[in-house]
C-alpha cells in the first residue's frame, strides 16, 4: 500500500500559555478530502501553518509521501507540493489573474514575463477542474468566490499535491459552496488530496471522505463521513451535547420601531453600496438579513446607528426620522449596536473593561458629573454587569483585551443590551465565537427579543439566521431580494436570492 | 507605541506593593535607555581623547553642582516641560503634534505683544499674557487639528509645515512691525507688571517652573479624571470603536490639538515672560522638537514628561560646563540625546513584543481557548 501523502507523527505546538497542538497524529491518504472539524481555538489552523511551514512544531514529525519534511518556510513547502489556500486570500489586488497565478514562479522568457504562457495554462487548469475564472481580469473586479478560485488555480500551478483550505466556505453563497465541493471532488478524483478546515457541520459531512475532529488542541477521533452524524460530530466538537435549534416562542410582533425607506448610500470607495432599500422591523421580532459579505450590509448598519451618512432615504425609529443625527443621538434614541468587529468597533482594547462597559455613556451621569468621571459608579456598575452576563474576569480594570473573545462580546452585550433598547442591530454577533458563548448569545438575543425589542440581524452565517429570525430579508447588491417568513424558509431559494439570481415578486 | 495604557499603575488599585512595581517597570526602560546612550557615548567621548568619566564628572557638575547651576537646569527644563505635555498630550488622542516649536513661537509673540502693548495692573498683567500666550498656541495648533478632523490631512505634515510658517511669521514682527526702535531686531521688554516672578533672589528660577509643574498636574487629571480625557484615550486607542460609541472623533482632534497647542504656547509665553523678556529671532534652540523626545522618554504620562524634561534641561545646562571644562562641544550631547531616544524607541519594542506574548499567556490563564484563538 501506498504511503499516506500527508501522515503527522506527535506534532506538539506549544504558545505562550496555551498548548495549540498536543501529540497529533494524522494522515492524509492520496484522492481523499480529509477534514479537520473543531471550534474556534481547537488548533486547526496552527496545525495547518505547521504542515505549510508557518510555524515550527515543538516536537513530532511531518512526513510527505513517506519522507520526512523538515520546513522552514512556506517557499519549501510549495515547492514539495503543499498548497494552502487561507482564509483571507493572499492577492494582489491590481494584478490580473494571470499574473497571480504565475508570480513568483520562473518562467521561460526570464528575466521577461511570460503572461501569454500563462494565461495559457491557467486557462487550461481552470476548464480543466471547472475554475470559471476570467485570467485578463483584474482580481479587484473578481467576485470573492472568484478570488478564491484563483486561490485554488495559485495551488495547481505550483503541481500541488496536497491542497489545504482554511474555513472556505465562509464567504460563499450556497451554490458557490457547492461548486467549490465539486471542484474539490474533481481533485481528488486524481489523486491529490485535500484537507478541509471547518467547523460547519452539514459541509463537512457532505464533502469529505474522512473526519478528524480536534478539541482544545488535541485529536479526539477520526471518523468515516459516510458513518456519521451531525449530532456525534457535534458531541466530539464540543464535548457535550448541542440543541441546534435555539428555543423561542412564537414572536408576537407589536407596532413598528425601525422603518427604513429607499436607503441610499455610498461605500467607503464611494461607490453605491445601497440602491433604494427598504425594511421594517417591528417590536418583538427578529428580522434577519441574509446574504454574502460585501453586499452593502455593513452601509446599512452603519446608516441605522449615525456612523454613515446615507445619500437618499430614511430612516425612523419608533417613528421618529433619525436620518443624519449623529451616533450618540441615535444611541440615545434607544438604538443598540452588536458591531460587525469587536476589536475594531465594538472595544477600545487597550482600554479596561469597566471602561469598555460604559464608553457610550461616559459623558453623562452617573458616570460623569461636571466632566469628571466618578470612578466608583463606573466600577461598581462594571461589576454588577459583569455578574450579570457571565464575563469571566478576574478583576474590571485589568485591559478588555486580555479577555477571551467570548468574554469580549459579553463586555459589548452587557453595555448594548443594560441601557433598555428599543431597537438592536446586531451584525455578526457570534463571528469567531465558540459554541458555548454562540449560545449565550443567542439567547441575550432572544430574550430581548421576548421583551419586546425589535432586533435586526445581519449575519452571512445561514444557520445562525435561519435559527434565530422570525422573517428573513435577503441583502444583493445594497437591495433587499426578497422577504420570507423565518419558519420553514427554503435554503435553496434563499442561496439563488444570495447570489442575486431570483427575485421575489412582493418585496414590501 | 499605543497611547500607554495606564493599567500597569492601575490595575493593582487598592494595593501599594504591585502598584509600586508597576511605577518602577514603566521607569526601566528610560532608565535602560539613559544607562546605554552615556555607554555608548563614552566611547565616542574616548575616541575624541576625552576621558569619559571626567566629561560626565563635569556634565553632572555643570547641571546640578551649586545652586547657580541647578537653578539653571530647572528654567530651561520650563519650556521643556510645557512643550513636551503638548506632545504627550496630543499622542494619548494619536495625534502627532509636531508642531510644538510653531505653536511655540506663536505663544511667545502674543505674549511678548501683550506685555508689552497693554497697560495693566501686575498680576492681571501677567496672566493676560500667559493667556495670550497660550491663545495664540491654541490657535496655531487648532489649524491642522482641523484639517485633518474635517479634511483628512496628515497632522505630522501640516503641522511641520506650519512651523516654519510661523518662525518666519515672527521673524517678520521682530523684523517690522514690533521691532524696538534701534540696530538689533527684537522687541522692546515686556513691562514689570506682565513679568513672572523670581522665586530665588539672585538666581534665574522664576515661577513658571510652578506653572509647568501645575500644568503637569492638569494633564494628568484630564486624562485619568474627565469625560474630555476618557473622550481622549479612546481616540487615541481606537478611533472606529469611538466613532461607534458616539464620541465626536473630529470635535476630539480639534480640541485635543488645541489644549496641547495651549500648552506649547505657553512654553514659549514662559520663556519670554520668565526669563528672556524680549523676542527675538531664534529664542528657542529647538524645544519644540526636543519635546517630542521629552514625550517619548515620558512614555507619554505627564510625569514621566516632567522627568524627561529634567534630564534633557539637565544634559543642555550642564553640556556648557563640560565644554568649558573638558573642551568636548555641545553637541557631545545632543549626540546622547539622540542616542537616548533611539534606545528608547528600541526599548519600547522590545516592551511591546514581551507585552504581547504576556497578554497571550495571561488570556490563556483567563480562557484557555482565547491564546489558541488568537493564534490560530
Amino acid at each position: 500500500m501506498a504511503p499516506p501523502m500527508l501522515e503527522l507523527r506527535g506534532i506538539t505546538k506549544q504558545f505562550p500559555g496555551v498548548l495549540a497542538n498536543d501529540n497529533i497524529n494524522l494522515a492524509v491518504e492520496p484522492g481523499e478530502i480529509h477534514a479537520l472539524l473543531g471550534e474556534n481555538g481547537s488548533g486547526k489552523t496552527t496545525l495547518m501553518n505547521i504542515v505549510y511551514g508557518l510555524y515550527h512544531a515543538d516536537a513530532g514529525e511531518v512526513r510527505f509521501e513517506g519522507r520526512p519534511l523538515r520546513m522552514t518556510s512556506p517557499g519549501e513547502a510549495i515547492a514539495t507540493g503543499i498548497g494552502m489556500v487561507h482564509q483571507h486570500f493572499m492577492l494582489v489586488q491590481a494584478f490580473s489573474v494571470t499574473e497571480n497565478v504565475i508570480l513568483g514562479m520562473r518562467c521561460r522568457r526570464e528575466p521577461l514575463l511570460d503572461r501569454d504562457g500563462g494565461a495559457t495554462e491557467v486557462q487550461a487548469l481552470s476548464a480543466k477542474y471547472g475554475l470559471k475564472v476570467d485570467p485578463r481580469a483584474r482580481v479587484w473586479q473578481l467576485s470573492v468566490g472568484e478570488q478564491q478560485r484563483v486561490e485554488i488555480l495559485k495551488a495547481l500551478y505550483r503541481r500541488a499535491r496536497l491542497l489545504i483550505l482554511d474555513e472556505p466556505t465562509s464567504v460563499l453563497t450556497p451554490q458557490e459552496t457547492e461548486e467549490l465541493f465539486e471542484i474539490l471532488r474533481a481533485l481528488a478524483s486524481e489523486g491529490r488530496s485535500v484537507i478541509f478546515i471547518s467547523h460547519k457541520l452539514h459541509e463537512v459531512l457532505s464533502v469529505a471522505d474522512r473526519i478528524t475532529v480536534l478539541r482544545r488542541g488535541r485529536v479526539i477521533d477520526t471518523v468515516r463521513a459516510a458513518t456519521s452524524s451531525k449530532e456525534g460530530l457535534a458531541r466530539m466538537m464540543v464535548g457535550r451535547e448541542v440543541v441546534f435549534r435555539v428555543n423561542k416562542p412564537p414572536a408576537r410582533p407589536g407596532p413598528v420601531v425601525l422603518e427604513v425607506k429607499n436607503l441610499q448610500a455610498l461605500n467607503q470607495k464611494g461607490l453605491p453600496a445601497l440602491k433604494g432599500l427598504s425594511l421594517e422591523v417591528r417590536a418583538g421580532e427578529i428580522l434577519g438579513i441574509a446574504g454574502v459579505d460585501g453586499n452593502g450590509q455593513k452601509e446599512l448598519t452603519e446608516c441605522l446607528i449615525g456612523v454613515t451618512r446615507p445619500v437618499r432615504g430614511e430612516v425612523r425609529v419608533a417613528g421618529e426620522n433619525i436620518t443624519g443625527l449623529s451616533p450618540r443621538q441615535i444611541c440615545r434614541r434607544g438604538v443598540a449596536v452588536i458591531p460587525e468587529d469587536r476589536h475594531r468597533q465594538g472595544l477600545v482594547l487597550p482600554m479596561q473593561v469597566a471602561e469598555n462597559i460604559m464608553f457610550g455613556n461616559f459623558y453623562r451621569p452617573p458616570f460623569s458629573r461636571r466632566g469628571f468621571l466618578q470612578l466608583g459608579v463606573i466600577h461598581d456598575v462594571a461589576r454588577r454587569l459583569a455578574a450579570e452576563y457571565d464575563i469571566r474576569t478576574p478583576s474590571t480594570d485589568i485591559p478588555v483585551a486580555n479577555l477571551s473573545g467570548g468574554n469580549q462580546q459579553k463586555v459589548i452585550l452587557a453595555r448594548e443590551l443594560s441601557g433598555q433598547p428599543r431597537l438592536i442591530v446586531a451584525m455578526l454577533p457570534t463571528r469567531g465565537l465558540d459554541v458555548g458563548a454562540t449560545e449565550f448569545v443567542h439567547r441575550r438575543i432572544i430574550d430581548a427579543r421576548n421583551s419586546g425589542v425589535a432586533v435586526l440581524l445581519v449575519s452571512t452565517e445561514l444557520e445562525e439566521i435561519l435559527s434565530l429570525s422570525d422573517r428573513i430579508a435577503v441583502i444583493y447588491e445594497g437591495e433587499i431580494m426578497g422577504l420570507v417568513p423565518g419558519d420553514g424558509a427554503d435554503v435553496h431559494e434563499l442561496g439563488l436570492m444570495m447570489a442575486g439570481s431570483k427575485r421575489l415578486a412582493a418585496v414590501s | 507605541m499605543t497611547a500607554h495604557e495606564p493599567s500597569a499603575a492601575r490595575r493593582s488599585s487598592g494595593r501599594i506593593g504591585p502598584a509600586l512595581r508597576g511605577i518602577a517597570s514603566s521607569l526601566l526602560t528610560p532608565i535602560l535607555a539613559v544607562l546605554a546612550a552615556f555607554m555608548v557615548g563614552s566611547v565616542v567621548i574616548g575616541v575624541l581623547k576625552v576621558n569619559p568619566l571626567l566629561a560626565y564628572g563635569h556634565l553632572l557638575r555643570g547641571a546640578v553642582g551649586n545652586l547657580g547651576q541647578l537653578t539653571t537646569t530647572l528654567v530651561s527644563s520650563i519650556p521643556l516641560i510645557f512643550a513636551g505635555l503638548a506632545v504627550t498630550l496630543a499622542f494619548r488622542a494619536s495625534v502627532w503634534n509636531i508642531g510644538a516649536e510653531g505653536q511655540l513661537y506663536m505663544g511667545a509673540l502674543l505674549a511678548v505683544w501683550a506685555g508689552t502693548a497693554l497697560r495693566l495692573p501686575a498680576g492681571l498683567h501677567l496672566l493676560v499674557a500667559l493667556a495670550f500666550g497660550a491663545a495664540g498656541g491654541s490657535l496655531w495648533a487648532a489649524i491642522p487639528g482641523f484639517l485633518n478632523a474635517r479634511r483628512g490631512l496628515n497632522e505630522v505634515i501640516t503641522t511641520i509645515l506650519m512651523n516654519y510658517i510661523a518662525i518666519w511669521f515672527v521673524a517678520y514682527m521682530i523684523h517690522y512691525p514690533l521691532r524696538e526702535p534701534g540696530w538689533n531686531p527684537q522687541t522692546s521688554q515686556v513691562l514689570a507688571s506682565a513679568r513672572l516672578p523670581i522665586l530665588i533672589e539672585g538666581t534665574s528660577l522664576h515661577a513658571g517652573i510652578i506653572l509647568a509643574l501645575a500644568a503637569a498636574a492638569v494633564v494628568h487629571i484630564l486624562l485619568t479624571r474627565t469625560g474630555l480625557g476618557f473622550a481622549i484615550r479612546m481616540v487615541g486607542a481606537n478611533r472606529q470603536a469611538a466613532r461607534y460609541a458616539g464620541v465626536n472623533v473630529a470635535a476630539v482632534t480639534v480640541v485635543t490639538m488645541a489644549l496641547s497647542g495651549a500648552l506649547a504656547g505657553l512654553a514659549g509665553a514662559s520663556e519670554i515672560l520668565g526669563t528672556r523678556y524680549r523676542l527675538l529671532e531664534g529664542f528657542s534652540p529647538g524645544w519644540g522638537f526636543d519635546a517630542i523626545a521629552v514625550a517619548l522618554v515620558g512614555r507619554t504620562t505627564a510625569l514621566g514628561t516632567i522627568l524627561g524634561a529634567l534630564f534633557f534641561g539637565a544634559l543642555r545646562t550642564g553640556a556648557n560646563v563640560m565644554q568649558a571644562s573638558t573642551g568636548l562641544p555641545v553637541v557631545a550631547v545632543y549626540f546622547i540625546q539622540g542616542l537616548v531616544v533611539l534606545f528608547m524607541i528600541a526599548g519600547s519594542a522590545a516592551n511591546f513584543v514581551r507585552k504581547s506574548a504576556e497578554r497571550r499567556k495571561e488570556a490563556g490563564t483567563v480562557d484557555r481557548d482565547t491564546g489558541s484563538a488568537a493564534i490560530s
